[in-house]
């Protein structure tokens, strides 16, 4: 789970890690308050979207005066923000976050991953703040800093003080830049974070350290014991397709293609989309229906699938294991006939009762196009949205 | 006598009373697997399937002498319930479990090095579809009656991914030593590696198929192990082509968050590493089978 900047920031002080002055607004009126609450004669408007890249789509703004801020703001809220990130939807822009300016001396990256080749958590540290940390590792994989992190003892005070000596810091800072160290790794492991990153953390030309970007992701696994992190979702971020399968407890994921695909499994399910692939077709989503498809499953995933307005026509492909195709075929023909399903159906099913299932989808009056492999049920989804297309 | 367990391998079901443990432990009995009872927390003294219920792991192990388990206890507990498996002294643990938090399995993976390599119980999952000696004994949730008995290694992440590559291949008549679901979490206890190494040691397998996907090291990892250390013919198959970066397919681990986690980049190292690379998930059954055939 994702959550915005000024929500990492603050939780981020909890632990200790310094931030600039800000406050949040949700309006042009609170944008100027803040600026004036703030102080100071520069500020920075921050648009609050889950995605990188703001600062080149014109997401940060720098205001010399209140009345700027108000206008930044105004102009920004409410419009969708598209950056490199986000593909052509972009992001909508409803919360605002307004910081004093810092003079900036040098910029430091930071940044704490789930490393799944040492299984451990892993602290990245680049003197090139500011860029994209895969750009570093890309163009100077050298400058840059990664130190693995045994669970069992966490970041040991020797480990920050190497990091902050092989950044060339100043001596009289080392030990502050050590205990931010020594704060994001504790916020990682005492929140289920996946990446906890600062880019930049910065030192200011009066000597100070601040946080000027923040950003944290969490397992969503780990949510249950979280709660305190639950309660910062903000469902504008999603896709409305991807809220609705999360809110029912579906795996969905939103993509460009125009074939809707319904499968079980998430393996059977990339294969499955591979496969749509290599026939010359795109897969509008990932969906994983899990173990059992009950009827009202399929029926939900129907729904889920075709309120993409893109889809031109549907792939089911089910492997019963310890459901059976029977019954899977009798939820797809009830969710059809229940439906209102205008584009082509192609239903692919196996193992468990296979037979007794592809009777029941024959034998059953609905329009539906049945495949007996995984390559059949790809080519003849791929010929049956070509058709509808010249239809 | 086949890799992992066979069907003397004394097995405990952890979580036998619940809805899942309970349904897939008697699966199990009636495909033949040797299980000689459960442990539940509370529920000690009790008798599940005819079978004896323990309150402790250790209770169980020293009742039962049992070797191996499997654990069908909810994510919160799910750890917990490993590292019991590890501290009680068995073997070999199967976790099926999915929706572990990935620093649980970071501490369970840290608690397993406090003992000896030799002594270390290996871990398969969690998050996966367990194993399956066909004819012999089933550690897992596969629909038993898909694979036929034969000569295929088979190791993967997904579950219906792999009972699609088991039943192509049943098609053409070929069958599975043994398959072994090592899960689709970012942290996992074994390795497609760690069972390229058995399979290599293993005389009835003829044939490896790694069924691999996006994220994650290990699939590089095991084709630098093919390439180094084995003799027997690896083919393999990376799922998740039209994968965007940067997004979860479904499984925790599925997401391409660095470089050389793609499909693309995977079937490359693949290749490099002389590692037969199905490119359709339709031709899992096909391209072993030429393989078989071309070999003597």
């Amino acid at each position: 789970m994702d959550i915005h900047e000024y929500q990492a920031k603050k939780l981020l002080a909890d632990f200790g890690v310094p931030i600039p002055l800000g406050g949040l607004a949700y309006s042009p009126e609170q944008a100027q308050y803040r600026a004036s609450e703030i102080g100071g004669d520069q500020w920075v408007v921050k648009a609050q979207v889950h995605t990188g890249g703001r600062g080149k789509a014109g997401g940060i703004r720098m205001c010399r005066s209140e009345q700027e801020v108000w206008a930044a703001a105004d102009e920004m809220l409410g419009s969708r923000l598209v950056t490199s990130q986000t593909g052509p939807r972009g992001r909508g822009v409803y919360r605002l976050y307004i910081e004093s300016v810092a003079e900036i001396d040098r910029e430091i990256y930071l940044g704490f991953v789930l490393d799944r080749e040492t299984e451990r958590v892993m602290m990245m540290v680049s003197a090139a703040g500011g860029m994209e940390i895969e750009q570093v590792a890309e163009n100077d994989p050298d400058s840059l800093i990664r130190i693995v992190i045994e669970p069992a003892v966490g970041l040991q005070s020797f480990q920050s003080r190497e990091v902050a000596f092989a950044l060339g810091l100043d001596a009289s800072i080392v030990t502050e830049v050590a205990n931010i160290l020594k704060a994001c790794y504790r916020s990682f492991r005492d929140l289920d974070a996946t990446m906890v990153e600062i880019n930049p953390l910065v030192v200011t030309v009066d000597g100070r350290v601040l946080a000027l970007d923040a950003k944290m992701a969490f397992d969503d696994n780990a949510l249950f014991r979280r709660e305190q992190i639950s309660e910062l979702r903000d469902k504008s971020q999603e896709d409305p397709r991807e809220m609705k399968a999360r809110d029912r407890g579906l795996s969905y994921v939103g993509l460009e293609g125009d074939i809707g695909c319904i499968i079980n499994g998430a393996g059977l399910a990339m294969a499955t989309m591979d496969m749509i692939k290599i026939a010359g077709g795109e897969p509008a989503n990932f969906l994983d229906i899990g173990g059992g498809a009950s009827p009202e499953r399929v029926a939900k995933a129907f729904n889920l699938v075709l309120s993409d307005e893109n889809v031109r026509g549907v792939l089911v492909n089910i492997f019963a294991g310890i459901n059976r195709c029977d019954w899977v075929a009798q939820g797809v023909v009830k969710a059809m006939q229940d439906l209102d399903i205008e584009v082509p159906v192609v239903v692919r099913l196996s193992g468990t009762n296979v037979d007794e299932g592809r009777r029941i989808l024959e034998e059953s009056a609905v329009p539906l196009i049945t495949a007996d492999t995984l390559a059949e049920a790809a080519e003849k989804s791929v010929v049956a949205v070509m058709k509808g297309a010249t239809a | 006598m086949s890799i992992v367990i066979d069907n003397q391998t004394p097995v405990l079901v952890q979580g036998f009373t619940g809805r899942i443990g309970s349904f897939h432990g008697k699966e199990m009995m009636e495909y033949g697997t040797h299980v000689v009872g459960g442990v539940t927390p509370g529920r000690g003294g009790t008798v599940h399937h005819g079978l004896p219920v323990f309150d402790t792991v250790k209770a169980a192990v020293a009742a039962t002498g049992a070797e191996a388990s499997i654990v069908f206890v909810p994510p919160p507990f799910a750890a917990d319930a490993i590292m019991e498996a590890a501290d009680g002294g068995l073997s070999t643990c199967v976790c099926i479990t999915d929706g572990i938090p990935a620093q649980d399995m970071m501490r369970v993976k840290r608690y397993m090095r406090r003992y000896k390599a030799e002594n270390r119980m290996q871990l398969i999952g969690p998050n996966c579809a367990g194993v399956i000696s066909p004819g012999k004994a089933l550690l897992g949730i596969m629909p038993g009656h898909i694979y036929k008995k034969g000569e295929v290694g088979i190791i993967g992440r997904s579950g219906t991914l792999g009972y699609e590559a088991a039943s192509q291949l049943k098609v053409l008549g070929i069958g599975v030593s043994t398959s072994v679901g090592i899960g689709g979490d970012p942290i996992n206890g074994s390795s497609f590696r760690d069972h390229l190494a058995t399979f290599e040691q293993d005389p009835q397998t003829r044939i490896v198929l790694m069924i691999g996907e996006i994220g994650g090291p290990q699939e590089a990892a095991a084709a630098e192990f093919a390439r180094d250390h084995m003799q027997k013919p690896v083919v393999g198959y990376i799922a998740g082509l039209t994968a965007p970066k940067g997004r979860t397919m479904g499984h925790a681990g599925a997401i391409v968050s660095a470089v050389g986690e793609s499909a693309k980049e995977k079937v490359d190292i693949l290749r490099e590493c002389g590692v037969t690379v199905v490119e359709r998930p339709s031709e899992f059954g096909s391209t072993v089978s030429q393989i078989l055939s071309a070999s003597p």
